[in-house]
């Protein structure tokens, strides 16, 4: 059934009116850049996304992107009924998203996990923790990087 | 292909343990140019999985973001002897695999 414009016009105003808050606490990263937001959105899906309990641990200045120690730990206490399912973490200007998916259990212990990853750029990375009750909790950083990985040249 | 795996020989029942892996792998991005314009083609590990007695207890997706040679640490809680398996799966059909034994007292 095609809408009308005076339908459509409606509908859009009635979202505006009733989202603000809700857009509030699903978009607490005000300049996420698209690439970023869809890979995140990928594996949150439409869930709201809420700041803290998760920790990122990486040098605010790197001077070589291609190797970056990361660690990211989150406050759970790890049991049957309230642990973390899995962390998510991503960036802003690698040429892909992505940069790791972890999954944990409740026998894990501790919701930590280390890494070296690659940077590209100077730029944002962000982590995503899911718990065991299905919400998302995430933490952003940002990175100063000197010498760019991933694009370079061979020799 | 060679390892390097970290876990305490031995531990207590019921401790949280670090376990450090470190395989050796060029992970090649697969956005990197030669100097002559021609892509070089991706060659990454994609998946990583550690199991305990045969009971996964700890699984990541790899990307091109991961730096060569890649490092992973993670913990989990040990309740009785046994053997912790490792496999690296990636692109081109590449497959590896390790082990490392705690006893558990």
């Amino acid at each position: 059934m095609a809408t009308t414009r005076r339908q459509f016009l409606n509908l859009a105003g009635g979202v505006t009116v009733a989202g603000t808050i809700p857009i509030v606490t699903l978009r607490p990263l005000a300049a996420t850049p698209a690439m970023l937001s869809a890979a995140i959105r990928n594996v949150v899906g439409e869930a709201p996304i809420r700041t803290g309990k998760v920790k990122l641990d990486i040098p605010p200045l790197v001077e070589n992107g291609n190797t970056v120690p990361m660690t990211v730990s989150v406050a759970s206490p790890m049991t049957a009924t309230d642990y973390v399912k899995s962390i998510h973490v991503f960036n802003e200007k690698n040429p892909q998203p992505n940069i790791g998916n972890f999954y944990l259990n409740p026998s894990s212990g501790r919701a930590q996990v280390s890494t070296r990853i690659r940077l590209a750029d100077t730029q944002k990375v962000v982590a995503i923790a899911r718990l065991s009750d299905d919400t998302f909790w995430q933490v952003a950083a940002d990175v100063v990087v000197t010498l760019a990985a991933c694009t370079e040249e061979l020799n | 292909m060679a390892a390097l795996i970290n876990v305490p020989a031995k531990a207590k029942r019921g401790d949280i343990i670090e376990i450090r892996t470190l395989t050796s792998h060029i992970m090649e991005t697969g956005f990197r140019h030669t100097a002559d314009g021609a892509l070089v083609p991706r060659d990454i590990i994609t998946s990583f999985t550690c199991r305990y007695n045969g009971t996964e207890v700890f699984r990541a997706d790899l990307f091109p973001a991961i730096a060569a040679n890649p490092y992973l640490s993670f913990f989990t809680v040990v309740k009785e002897s046994g053997k912790f398996e490792f496999e690296w799966i990636g692109d081109n059909g590449y497959s590896s695999t390790a082990s490392a034994s705690i006893t558990v007292e």
